[in-house]
């Protein structure tokens, strides 16, 4: 399988609350830093995707938000008016406020018009510009499969004009696993591990494009070994506990079930975990990240998961 | 029961703080809203579970996405769009005896759609061709945004069957948390608007029309004469229903914003969904909509903010050999093998590491809820629970924490 930061289209997806956005933008941060020329874009933030890097709000038009790092906001009537522009050369494309308006109805009504838009701009900076990546924050997994499989239904209800033309040469890009992966991110918790097992059978079944990876996050530590356990309980006991209030001249209960709490969440979790990779399959690699006991957001959270992910990936 | 009804009525003489109990006596109409991944679901089935133990009502919990365990939870394994009664052998198990009836659906986009389709089409023949048009099986299946209009429509249906005295409504995950409030609104404008009208005028004399020639031309060239004709020929089916659509989504917009009607905003205490949930909620009082209360969810327990505990932890750490030397014997005294000092001595300092890292987090979210920005009549604070839910037990322990 190709490696991640060697693909030059990743579109990252997942439940929402499991840190998608996160991902998506570490994981441009990592191939940013490791000498790529990468574009962000996020799809369907309001130019928030700043805020991991700490820079201003993002738009249509890509920032440099970090050395070597660009991010953009989608937004689906720019991406009209400069495929018009582009493509058609029409002579309307000086008064296009009225059309677009009647594109974004269309949009409406017509399936797949607005993921076509979405996902060709993708492809197209991918084809004519030179990233050496487009990591994209995709839709949340219930929406991702309509996005990627957009070209095909497209292609399935129109039969000829420029679009058909279009998605053609789309659909030979986000088909090619050598360019084009998906990156699912999941927590080790129930419903986010079910998503992402239907998820990963919708994109094979639904879709051409290839599941590249799963990011297992917030995973947390293991405490103790079987052993270490049993000592963990027999300390528990009320002769060592009442000894040991009396040694640190506090109550060490509660600091005593704060573990018993960690314990049972990553037993819990674990569960989950063993669910979710027999649920896969055993090719797509699976990239595990810590929990992140911190205080902090922004940027410094975002180098932090960089690190964990580039450890994972064996840089 | 004379309790609720004085409590309701007496309010300005000596008015309890409103709970989620008082709260969903009240209301007859409970829509859960928040982020995703906050556990919406599971606290919109707690709560109805909750209001059917203690009020003597017959309540419907409407999921959207339930995990599946709840969904057995709540005997709702494979079932479509219907209403089920959940058994009161599920109560008995639970060592509860209800004193209303819970009842529990799973909203089936597709099917929801076809029925709205059955309910306004003027005739049959009409009926099964616009059921049968791939424009519509895509518009309704594959395309999701259509989610959010449908979860409020049947609401609204199960509003209008008046079977129910309190119906506790999911919210679908949605691309903006507004979306689906918005959804009926934009229903209704999308069928009535102009734009629309040109679509369905017959092809040949869409060339001709000066205002519309320039959209035509532009939509052929990239989307194919055929395909317009396709959307044309849906349109025109779809008209005949116009009338009956635009009524209704606005009837069911009205139903969002009538008094009987309250909104929860679930969210954890992590910064980014709460955000989003506070954003939410501002948004909702703009609308003129009630914002019933905010319930916070999976927080993390009281115990790790003590400063005091911050010293008996560190004090583990930086004396875990000394410590451990000190209880080898008394943990030996329960088994002879555990009484390893040096393995003792991880075990503190492990354990006083986790609890340190909890704190930072539990410290973090202590900060948070002090510094919300809106300020709801009932704020409801969920612990974390550290295993799933599964069962009606399960459901009814964290109902009682929502309870107050």
């Amino acid at each position: 399988m190709t490696p991640l930061l060697e693909r030059k289209l990743v579109f990252v997806t997942g439940k929402g609350g499991t840190g998608k956005t996160t991902v998506a933008t570490a994981l441009a941060l990592l191939a940013a830093s490791r000498g790529k020329r990468v574009l962000i874009c996020e799809i369907d933030g309001k130019g928030e995707l700043a805020g991991y890097y700490e820079g201003p709000p993002t738009a249509f038009k890509e920032k440099e938000v970090q050395p070597n790092l660009f991010a953009m906001t989608m937004d689906t009537e720019a991406s009209l008016r400069e495929y018009l522009k582009i493509q058609l050369r029409v002579p309307i494309v000086g008064r296009i406020g009225p059309v677009a308006k009647a594109f974004d109805f269309l949009a409406a009504a017509a399936p797949g018009v607005r993921e076509i838009l979405t996902v060709g701009k993708l492809c197209f900076e991918v084809r004519d510009k030179d990233w050496d990546m487009v990591v994209v924050d995709a839709p949340a997994s219930g929406h991702i499969v309509g996005q990627l499989a957009a070209p095909q239904a497209v292609n399935g209800l129109v039969k000829v004009g420029l679009i058909r033309t279009q998605t053609d040469w789309m659909l030979d890009m986000l088909s090619d696993p050598a360019i084009t992966g998906l990156l699912a991110v999941c927590t080790p918790e129930e419903m986010p591990v079910s998503e992402t097992i239907e998820l990963a059978a919708r994109v094979r079944e639904e879709t051409t494009v290839q599941l590249a990876g799963v990011v297992v996050n917030r995973v947390l530590p293991e405490l103790f070994g079987r052993q270490e356990e049993a000592v963990f309980e027999a300390l528990s006991a009320d002769a060592p506990m009442a000894e040991l209030d009396g040694l640190v001249g506090g109550d060490a209960a509660p600091v005593l079930e704060a573990a018993r709490l960690a314990v049972t969440m990553r037993r819990t979790r674990s569960t989950h975990l063993e669910r979710l990779r027999a649920g896969i399959d055993p090719d797509v690699p699976m990239l595990y990240l810590p929990y992140l006991f911190t205080r902090s957001h922004g940027l410094r959270t975002t180098r932090q998961v960089a690190e964990s992910l580039g450890e994972e990936l064996g840089y | 029961m004379a309790a609720r009804a004085t409590r309701s009525r007496a309010s300005e003489v000596d008015a309890p703080a409103p709970t989620m109990d008082s709260l969903l006596a009240t209301k007859e109409i409970v829509v859960a809203c928040g982020p995703g991944g906050v556990g919406k679901t599971t606290t919109a089935a707690a709560s109805a579970l909750m209001a059917a133990v203690n009020h003597g009502s017959k309540v419907l919990v409407l999921t959207v996405d339930p995990a599946k365990r709840l969904a057995n939870a709540l005997g709702l394994d494979g079932i479509g769009n219907a209403e089920h009664r959940v058994p009161n052998s599920a109560f008995k198990a639970a060592g509860v005896k209800p004193r209303g009836e819970l009842w529990a659906a799973m909203l089936d986009t597709k099917e929801s759609w076809d029925s709205l389709i059955r309910h306004h089409a003027p005739d049959e023949q009409t009926r099964d061709e616009i059921l049968a048009n791939p424009l519509y099986q895509n518009i309704s299946g594959r395309f999701i945004q259509s989610h959010d209009y449908i979860a409020m429509e049947r609401l609204y249906e199960i509003h209008l069957s008046a079977e129910y005295d309190l119906i506790v409504v999911d919210t679908p995950p949605t691309r903006n948390a507004l979306d689906f409030l918005d959804a009926p609104e934009r229903m209704a404008d999308f069928f009535s608007s102009r734009l629309l009208r040109w679509l369905i005028v017959p092809y040949r004399s869409k060339l001709v029309n000066v205002a519309t020639k320039p959209f035509y031309q532009i939509s052929d060239r990239i989307l194919g004469t055929e395909f317009m004709s396709d959307i044309s020929e849906f349109f025109i089916l779809f008209q005949t229903m116009y009338d009956g659509f635009v009524e209704r989504s606005k009837s069911v917009g009205r139903l969002l914003s009538d008094r009987r009607t309250t909104f929860v905003v679930v969210s954890t205490l992590e910064a980014t969904p709460l955000r989003e949930a506070e954003f939410f909620a501002e948004q909702l009082t703009e609308r003129k909509l009630h914002l019933g209360a905010i319930i916070l969810n999976k927080v993390l327990p009281d115990y790790l903010q003590g400063r005091a505990g911050t010293k008996v932890a560190e004090a583990m750490k930086d004396r875990a050999e000394d410590l451990a030397a000190e209880l080898a014997p008394l943990v030996a005294a329960s088994d002879s093998a555990l009484g390893d000092p040096a393995q003792i001595a991880r075990v503190l300092s492990e354990v006083a590491d986790s609890y340190l890292n909890f704190q930072i987090v539990a410290i973090r979210e202590m900060e948070e809820r002090s510094t919300l920005a809106v300020t709801p009549d009932v704020l409801a604070t969920v612990p974390f629970f550290d295993t799933d839910i599964y069962d009606l037990s399960g459901l009814l322990r964290l109902g009682e924490q929502i309870w107050g």
